[in-house]
């Protein structure tokens, strides 16, 4: 049990999510990707008339089960699986973020940004608000996420995946060597 | 019915998305910071596994479970993959999760998190909206 319970080492832990593409090809010839699933429920829930939203969303319906899954391991994950201890980070990070104003890293996520209290917040603002819809938008603007593109897409060779693998990345060095600092001298 | 195999998937997935910490903001600062291997680590394992097993499935011409034929539609090349990817890289370094750690730190307990994909589903809806005004 305490093998389920500790955090796992990166290659079991990527090993068995790259498993999940050949999982969902098996099962129903479905490709990995997740960033669809937020797709299929703005064209359930609000398509607005607009082109983009106006497909048979239930002939994709599987892939909305599949995040629900995700929900479901999460909980699982957290109410049988958790790990007592807090999140092993790396000297230098622990430092950087403690300039911050960052210490607690009990958990998964770090309070001082991610609880309801700092939602109404400029930190909430830009941490859950502006930072989700960026997530939201350029997903679906590359046409995937890390799932349909750098796993799935790479994994299949596709060059286009590489690049949008390479944007991501850059865009994710870029904020967190430029944007955030400043970010964080703006809230802290 | 046939769609709880999928939920089961999804769980599967959800499981070790948490387990695996990068759901975690801290192992995304980490990456970007690189100050760890984790995270390269588990990202170059599950797309080498899954170039392996997709090389064995289409060498083989193994089936689905019901015997229909598989087949990985092709990605095509748009702009898109280079303004929306950079955006979305923004966007992962400040909210430290992608799409499927989104769902997984909601499961997990992280009620706050709603909020995210509130926001990255009108992420998403915004883009359908102006979609024809962005290059590609």
């Amino acid at each position: 049990m305490e093998l389920l319970t500790q955090p796992w080492h990166w290659a079991v832990s990527g090993f068995l999510i790259g498993l999940v593409v050949p999982l969902l090809l098996l099962l129903g010839n479905k490709a990995f990707g997740i960033s669809s699933s937020l797709r299929h429920i703005c064209a359930a829930c609000l398509p607005a008339n607009l082109s983009f939203f106006k497909y048979d969303w239930r002939k994709e319906s599987w892939n909305l089960f599949f995040v629900g899954g995700i929900l479901l391991g999460g909980f699982i994950a957290g109410h049988w699986l958790r790990d007592p201890h807090a999140v092993e980070i790396a000297a230098a990070t622990r430092e950087r973020l403690a300039g911050y104003g960052i210490y607690d890293h009990s958990r998964l996520l770090p309070p001082e940004i991610f609880s309801w209290s700092q939602l109404l917040t400029w930190k909430g603002l830009i941490f859950f608000v502006i930072g989700g819809f960026l997530v939201g938008f350029g997903t679906r603007y590359a046409g995937g996420c890390t799932s349909g593109h750098a796993i799935m897409g790479i994994a299949n060779l596709q060059w286009p995946s590489m690049v949008a693998t390479a944007c991501f990345m850059a865009g994710g060095f870029f904020c967190t060597h430029v944007i955030l600092p400043w970010v964080f001298g703006l809230v802290s | 019915m046939s769609n709880i195999k999928y939920l089961l998937a999804g769980a599967f997935f959800g499981i070790v998305l948490v387990k695996a910490e990068v759901v975690s903001w801290f192992r995304i600062q980490e990456m970007f910071q690189l100050t760890s291997f984790h995270m390269y680590g588990v990202i170059f394992t599950a797309i080498l596994t899954a170039m392996l097993s997709l090389q064995v499935i289409k060498r083989a011409g193994i089936k689905t479970i019901l015997g229909a034929p598989i087949s990985v539609a092709p990605k095509t090349f748009n702009k898109g993959q280079l303004f929306g990817g950079l955006l979305f890289g923004l966007g992962w370094a400040i909210t430290g999760a992608c799409p499927g750690p989104l769902f997984a730190l909601i499961g997990n307990g992280f009620t706050v998190v709603i909020v995210t994909l509130f926001s990255a589903i009108a992420g998403t809806w915004v883009y359908g909206a102006v979609k024809n005004r962005l290059p590609h």
